[in-house]
């Protein structure tokens, strides 16, 4: 999959100036030879920001770390699907508001999309491909195949996610309550009644401690 | 999205350090669900992101009886609304943590973030009126306090000056027989922008008949979020009755200055006003009495 790295109306072209800065040589000087800051306490140093040129980290992802080198204006879905191939979070809309990009961040379900890569250094990060771990479905995903809750699935991995982190979070949660956290989901095939019948079983089963 | 630095201080006076190097050009990043979509579609700029999240001064959610509650600038919504006791003192707040965005954005944005975007429709800004919270801003040349009604002064703009950062915010703790509400109007049940918000507050005498103390906010009827001292002050003369509410509902939708956009007309705000004044403030008794 090959997305494109830019949108919007900046596009790919770069300035002479933010290709000096991208060389590092810019960003390096400055960072080093910066005005002394008048901070509250007298030895507060600036510290030496990344940037903007490429950035070595490792992520931890789905039990397995990864290493790779990201500008810091990468978001971590980017880093996910474009640098380390992981690429069961889908990018759709992009600024927060569609849930395909959902990923689990120590637990949480988050946008991979409003979090820069940078950030996710030292956390772990669940995607769509831990729910087929070893070849064995998850219940979750099971259960969506089961009821046939998908159409064009493109959504499909950000619920999965969401609705996992929903049922390790409460194993016990109510279908209201699974539902409510699904709220920054959306499925534009509307799909939704399938998910309803999935939701069903999956609340009866972990409630048992299936 | 344009290139920028990032940078990751673990200390207040690095962070401060960074800013007042990098001026209005460096933007605080906390929870990041605005800022990185502004800086990606271009409607803010930065040469540098200060992600503040490794300081532990801004991680700190700690309630003190005497102090109240200090909710530090970068703690993300879910930390407040699952703490049992924060929800049971301080219930406007926690309706506001509860419904902006849906779950993946509860674990990520921060009601500091919330106030520092200063969008005259934030949803945490009137129940942090209504807790009479106070902002603890530091910055080059030390500390400052700021009542979080003074905070924003247009839309996108904060009394913040170069270098300087929003610590931590403080709520009192709440008066005897206390109750709060937020709550806010929306064409879909999840996932909006408030059409208009409302948040009420009360505090009732040992009776918990009279009104001893109130405040009421608003949310997307004005260039900033405001508080309506005259709304709350018409509930104070005698034993509270819906009459009380409809005449502070009357000031509320006096005081509201709204714009007709995409999400409503002056009209229907204004009308909004009116309604969801007077919710907020059978709620807010409600839950005073009950306490």
């Amino acid at each position: 999959m090959n997305d494109a790295q830019e949108h919007g109306r900046n596009g790919p072209g770069l300035s002479r100036r933010q290709f000096l800065k991208g060389s590092g040589m810019v960003a390096a000087t400055t960072a080093l030879v910066g005005p002394a800051a008048p901070a509250a306490e007298a030895d507060a140093k600036a510290p030496v920001a990344l940037g903007p040129g490429p950035v070595k980290i490792q992520l931890t992802v789905n039990g397995k770390k990864m290493t790779t080198a990201v500008e810091p204006r990468v978001t971590l879905l980017d880093a996910l699907r474009n640098y380390l191939d992981v690429t069961g979070c889908k990018r759709v809309c992009d600024r927060g508001t569609c849930g395909a990009c959902t990923v689990l961040l120590d637990g949480k379900p988050i946008y991979a999309c409003t979090m820069l890569a940078l950030e996710a250094r030292g956390h772990d990060i669940k995607t769509a491909e831990a729910l087929a771990a070893d070849g064995r479905l998850d219940a979750v995903a099971a259960a969506f195949v089961k009821y046939d809750a998908q159409q064009c699935g493109f959504c499909t991995p950000g619920f999965v996610v969401a609705l996992r982190g929903a049922l390790d979070k409460n194993p016990k949660a109510s279908p209201a309550e699974i539902e409510e956290a699904l709220a920054g989901n959306i499925c534009r095939c509307g799909t939704y009644e399938q998910m309803r019948h999935a939701i069903a079983e999956l609340c009866g089963k972990e409630g048992k401690g299936a | 999205m344009e290139p920028f630095d990032y940078a990751a201080p673990k200390t207040l006076n690095e962070a401060i350090a960074l800013l007042v190097e990098r001026g209005d050009r460096a933007r605080v990043l906390a929870g990041g669900t605005d800022i990185i979509v502004q800086v990606r579609e271009g409607r803010r700029h930065a040469d540098l992101l200060v992600d503040i999240k490794r300081i532990p001064e801004v991680n700190i959610l700690h309630y003190d009886p005497r102090e109240g509650l200090r909710l530090g600038a970068a703690v993300p919504c879910y930390r407040i609304y699952e703490d049992a006791d924060i929800a049971r003192l301080y219930p406007g707040l926690i309706d506001a943590v509860s419904l902006i965005g849906g779950i993946q954005i509860q674990s990520r944005a921060s009601v500091g973030g919330n106030l520092c975007n200063a969008s005259p429709a934030a949803d945490t800004v009137p129940a942090l009126i209504v807790h009479e919270a106070r902002c603890v801003v530091m910055g080059p040349a030390g500390q400052r306090l700021v009542p979080v009604e003074e905070f924003c002064v247009a839309p996108g703009r904060t009394v913040l000056g170069r270098g300087e950062l929003l610590v931590e915010l403080r709520l009192p703790p709440p008066r005897p027989h206390f109750g709060a509400h937020y709550l806010r109007f929306i064409p879909r049940n999840e996932m909006d922008i408030a059409v208009v918000g409302v948040g009420a507050a009360v505090a009732l005498d040992e009776r918990r008949e009279r009104c001893v103390q109130a405040r009421i906010g608003l949310a997307a009827v004005a260039p900033t979020p405001l508080l309506v001292p005259e709304a709350a002050a018409a509930l104070m003369d005698g034993p509270l009755t819906e009459s009380h509410f409809d005449r502070a509902a009357a000031l509320a939708q006096a005081a509201a200055r709204p714009i007709s956009d995409l999400r409503g007309d002056a009209a229907f705000r204004r009308h909004l006003v009116g309604v969801l004044t007077k919710r907020a403030l059978r709620t807010a008794l409600q839950r005073a009495r009950e306490t």
